[in-house]
């Protein structure tokens, strides 16, 4: 149960989002950017599974499984594939540049400053744009945030995995402008 | 130098706006929300609660700015800010804020590090349903700045004068693009 009295039983983040909507407004705007928007030239996919495993290191339940079933909705994979990449990217069927990135994504989940040169460097060199670079840091700071948010408050989780795998559909298709907001 | 091509000059987190204003603006309405917006907390205590988080992820661009912030809030009780920051002395806080900075601290660490004595602590010292949840969203929404801000490498003046304009502008004009 949640340590607040969040005057709803929305799952997750949409509970203290509804809660205080003046901030879940800004909160929903900044993961609609980073993650929903097509002017960006990392996939929907890549960015999703940054975010899910960056939420994986931060042992956050809710987002790991939110953002796992919508990375596996845009790459039309398996679970296992998506777990796979969780577990250990450097020897998934991935692209060697988004393995940069998840690098990068890893680095800035233990603190900002474990982000080194060489790891840019790298990322760059696999073709890496500066504005692609800016997005991974941010997502992964992001998610610093939103995991910190839902577990902090200690908000319920669905158990049932398929709950997840079945909402993905509908939530890359609405985006996530107004998630949560209405009861 | 940053790890992107930031404008020049332009300090922190303010230089990495400038290159993504689309994230910039709602980052920017959630630092004003959260800081002076409503809320049960002084923009004092919000602004101390977010240096002592800065502090934590040894983020000094974000330390130093909102403890300038914090100072300028706090007028003539200024040294609560030093206390707490460089003497690790909490003497002149309230209950209430000794609680809900041990509870911004855990966040810190992580989501799941919050256990249910810290917030039976917390509510002890009087910290009602809005004060634990701005805590914890302000202690995790610099989880965040304080890791865009060092994870791109920005410009982080090393000289204190260079804060006291910064903080006097955020406490007055607050956070805008």
């Amino acid at each position: 149960m949640a340590y607040i009295d969040l005057q709803n039983d929305l799952p997750g983040i949409r509970g203290p989002m509804v809660y205080r909507p003046e901030t879940g407004a800004a909160l929903n705007e900044l993961a609609e950017i980073l993650l929903h928007d097509e002017n960006n030239t990392l996939s929907r996919g890549d960015r999703e599974m940054i975010g899910a495993y960056v939420s994986s290191l931060n042992d956050c339940f809710f987002c790991e499984n939110v953002h796992s079933a919508m990375a596996q909705h845009y790459y039309q994979c398996d679970t296992p594939f998506i777990d796979e990449v969780k577990t250990d990217f450097t020897s998934a069927d991935i692209s060697d540049k988004l393995k940069s990135l998840l690098a990068i994504a890893g680095s800035v989940q233990l603190g900002g400053k474990q982000v080194t040169e060489t790891q840019i460097d790298r990322a760059k060199t696999l073709g890496a744009t500066d504005r692609e670079i800016h997005d991974t840091v941010l997502i992964a700071a992001a998610f610093c945030m939103f995991n910190r948010y839902v577990d902090g408050l200690n908000t319920w989780a669905p158990q049932d995995m398929q709950v997840y795998i079945d909402r993905a559909a509908m939530r890359a298709e609405d985006g996530y402008s107004q998630s949560g907001l209405v009861k | 130098m940053a790890y992107i091509p930031v404008e020049e000059g332009v300090p922190g987190i303010r230089s990495l706006f400038k290159f993504s204003p689309e994230t910039g603006k709602p980052l920017c309405e959630l630092a004003e929300i959260l800081l002076r917006g409503p809320s049960p907390l002084s923009s004092a205590e919000r602004e101390l609660i977010a240096a002592y988080v800065s502090h934590r992820n040894a983020c000094t661009f974000c330390r130093n700015s909102h403890a300038a912030a914090a100072r300028c809030h706090f007028g003539d009780d200024k040294k609560i800010v030093d206390d707490l920051l460089f003497e690790d002395r909490d003497l002149l806080l309230s209950k209430k804020m000794k609680a809900l900075l041990v509870l911004a601290g855990k966040v810190q660490q992580g989501g799941i590090s919050v256990g249910v004595e810290d917030i039976a602590s917390a509510r002890e010292a009087g910290a009602g349903d809005t004060d634990i949840h701005d805590t914890v969203l302000i202690a995790a929404s610099f989880s965040m700045f304080n890791r865009y801000v060092d994870g791109l490498a920005a410009f982080t003046p090393q000289e204190e004068n260079a804060y006291l304009e910064m903080g006097k502008r955020m406490s007055e004009k607050g956070y805008h693009l």
